[in-house]
């Protein structure tokens, strides 16, 4: 990693680095990723975020399945923790809530492998900035 | 792969369960499987739109249609009409109050513009352990900015023009404060950031740092270079262990890419951030007393003047900012001060987070633009009261803040019209109350918190706060009389009136506010000896109904003090004398037998 000596490195480096994480949102990439957001503030923890998340990278892993999972900060569910995102190559991301290991098996073996969608989708109801 | 091509989500949220969700779902299955579809179309139950209004709510992937009020004898026409031929069913669609025109799919919804995420922009997007994620999305830009292209007072124009104003409680207009700070020569200035969220149920300012930890040292930079402070420091309750784990690896990361250290983006510009830890006392919220907390002294509030901006941290002007103001400031120098004002109402701009929590069905983290109702949030957002109960009170601004009630609904939130109502915006906690609260509990509920929290420094604030609970207590065990009532509402005045800090002057507010919105139940309860939402054990009294009764002894073998008699299949009797209001009696009768009044 170099160090940022100016701006010109600052938006040199995001222009890269967006183009890394678009390439992985909008499915362009020939490996086509599957990429997993996983809530992990503190109330996503304390409904047991970190041991699905911990499945989730395992069980991808085991089945061959290329993805990403990333730790995320708060999506605003929390009645509905844990919370996962998931970005099939080309769709647009579905939130899903409630998800323990048995729904994360689910979730894996239908909406990921099949492009089923599953129980415990969230809609989201918000607009970000961009 | 499979071969489903549609799927058809149907709310399974508690309102629209109510209204019948579940039946559609089942006759659109029944449809599917007529029309021998069910391979390519999947019913799907999800969690609620926030649109319990309109519900039961159908939405169909791929092409977002929005289905709004669907009955079950809806379903053949869906899947006839959209699902194989294409074609919506227009009288279904949601319709457009204003424009009165039908939306076709989700996208196009005014309602899903309520919540605009500026201070959460990042929050559940990226990866807060990670800088690159941060800086794709624009970290340090704004920063970058500031050092190349502005002066420290052009950058404080930019935040006065934009009209942000503290989110931490108070709403003092974030541009003047750093002006001030500027303004005052010295050979070593501070940035403090205040993350001492205390109050009960806000969770606003930990989701931040948790989610977005570079937002807020991004915003420090900043306000150091616009007031000539090049050391930051954070002072964090350490019951946020998350949080702070994140911020260290937060500043350890742009340390080491060099978006904070010394010469920034080599303009010379050097920038330091240290955290602080605090033990977890409410009143260290308050900027002195945090302030005295981080020198290492007890953490009481000192008279201002002098301010921060004058003499704080170690004698030497401090800007003291929370976390949230931090987070919107990055967007507003990348976006501009007119893109920010043109959110919100005329004195409050820009959008405020709350956490939702209480008796509501969507408990959670919203960012709303300020303006909007609390029936939006509340009913709309929120997805309404739980368990189909009725409304009661929404309590704003923690314990220092107040009641608001149904009358309350549709006034616009900001700083202002909350302060009217006799609440406060406060940090952006905000608690919703059913029928089954009772409202003088609640405020001896506050109060019992700020007499455990008041530093004890200033007598109003010690003393007048333990008496307001003494009498709050009286009154709750049915012991209360009509003078108590005006004492009450005097000694609060005065606490007001006299304490030395923001803690005092606002504790009574809880009191006052109930008092004023539910003044009915403070006499019934002094009057009647009654609690109308049964909360106050002590005015409880638990009956048997000699009809319903069929002497099964159930009840009398439950109590514990022995105060049920009566014969075998003959109806039985409580001695209230003797009764302890434990309620197992209640709990064991399996005829409905034993009524509360």
């Amino acid at each position: 990693m170099n160090k940022i000596k100016n701006l010109d490195d600052l938006r040199k480096m995001k222009q890269d680095l967006q183009n890394k994480i678009k390439l992985r949102e909008r499915g362009d990439s020939p490996e086509a990723i599957v990429q997993i957001k996983v809530g992990m503030a503190t109330s996503g923890i304390a409904s047991g975020a970190k041991e699905v998340m911990n499945y989730l990278i395992e069980e991808l892993e085991k089945r061959n399945i290329d993805a990403v999972v990333t730790q995320v900060g708060d999506m605003g569910y929390c009645y509905a923790e844990p919370t996962i995102e998931v970005t099939l190559p080309g769709k647009e991301p579905v939130v899903f809530g409630y998800v323990n290991i048995a729904k994360a098996d689910e979730i894996i073996e239908k909406y990921i492998k099949n492009g089923e969608l599953v129980e415990g989708i969230l809609p989201a109801n918000y607009q970000s900035i961009d | 792969m499979s071969t489903v091509k549609m799927h058809l989500l149907v709310c399974g949220g508690t309102g629209c369960v109510s209204s019948y969700s579940p039946q559609v779902a089942e006759s659109l299955i029944k449809e599917l499987e007529a029309h021998g579809l069910q391979d390519e179309c999947k019913v799907v139950k999800t969690g609620c739109f926030g649109f319990c209004e309109q519900g039961p709510i159908v939405k169909v992937i791929p092409d977002n249609t929005f289905y709004t009020k669907v009955a079950p004898e809806d379903a053949k026409e869906i899947i006839e009409e959209h699902i194989i031929k294409g074609r919506k069913v227009d009288r279904l669609l949601y319709t457009d109050p204003k424009k009165q025109e039908h939306v076709p799919d989700s996208k196009h919804m005014e309602f899903y513009k309520k919540q605009i995420r500026i201070a959460l922009r990042n929050c559940g997007f990226i990866d807060p352990e990670n800088i690159e994620e941060a800086i794709a999305r624009d970290a340090y830009s704004a920063l970058g900015k500031c050092l190349t292209e502005l002066t420290p007072q052009e950058v404080i124009d930019i935040i006065k023009k934009s009209g942000l104003r503290g989110r931490g409680g108070g709403g003092f207009p974030t541009g003047i404060k750093w002006e001030i700070a500027a303004k005052n020569a010295s050979d070593q200035k501070y940035v403090v950031c205040n993350a001492d969220e205390g109050d009960p149920g806000a969770f606003m300012d930990r989701s931040v740092l948790e989610g977005d930890p570079h937002s807020v040292l991004e915003a420090m930079a900043i306000c150091g270079y616009c007031i000539g402070a090049n050391k930051g420091l954070i002072y964090i309750r350490a019951e946020y262990p998350l949080a702070i784990k994140r911020l260290k690896i937060a500043i350890k990361q742009a340390m080491e890419y060099g978006v904070l250290g010394d010469d920034i983006f080599g303009t010379g510009f050097s920038f330091h951030i240290e955290l602080r830890y605090g033990a977890g006392a409410f009143v260290c919220g308050e900027e002195t007393a945090l302030i005295h907390s981080m020198e290492g002294q007890r953490g009481e509030p000192t008279v201002k003047p002098p301010f921060p901006a004058e003499a704080g941290y170690l004698g030497k002007p401090t800007n003291v900012n929370n976390v949230e103001t931090f987070a919107n400031v990055p967007p507003i120098i990348l976006k501009g001060a007119e893109w920010f004002s043109s959110i919100g109402t005329e004195r409050s701009k820009g959008t405020k987070v709350f956490a939702l929590a209480g008796k509501i069905n969507n408990v959670g983290l919203i960012e709303v633009p300020m303006g909007i109702t609390l029936r939006e949030v509340i009913f709309e957002i929120g997805g309404g009261i739980k368990n189909g109960k009725k409304f009661k009170a929404v309590q704003t601004g923690g314990p220092s803040g107040g009641c608001l009630t149904e009358t309350h609904l549709d006034t616009p939130i900001d700083f202002d019209n909350l302060l009217a109502a006799g609440s406060m915006m406060g940090s952006g906690g905000m608690i919703v109350m059913d029928e089954d609260d009772c409202m003088v509990s609640i405020a001896k509920f506050f109060l019992e918190f700020t007499v455990e929290e008041s530093c004890g420094k200033c007598s109003p604030c010690r003393i007048g706060n333990k008496r307001l609970y003494e009498i709050l207590d009286k009154i709750t065990q049915g012991k209360g009389t009509m003078e108590d009532l005006e004492l009450l509402r005097n000694l609060s005045e005065v606490i007001k009136d006299t304490s030395l800090c923001g803690l005092g002057q606002s504790s009574p507010n809880p009191v006052l506010s109930t008092l004023t919105n539910f003044w009915d139940e403070y006499v019934e309860h002094v009057t009647e000896k009654k609690c109308r939402a049964g909360q106050c054990t002590a005015l409880k009294k638990y009956i048997i109904d000699e009809e319903a009764c069929v002497g099964c002894t159930a009840c009398a073998r439950a109590c514990p003090v022995n105060a049920i008699s009566g014969e075998r299949k003959m109806p039985h009797n409580i001695n209230q004398d003797i009764c302890i209001k434990c309620g197992a009696c209640y709990e064991k009768c399996k005829f409905n037998a034993i009524f509360i009044k």
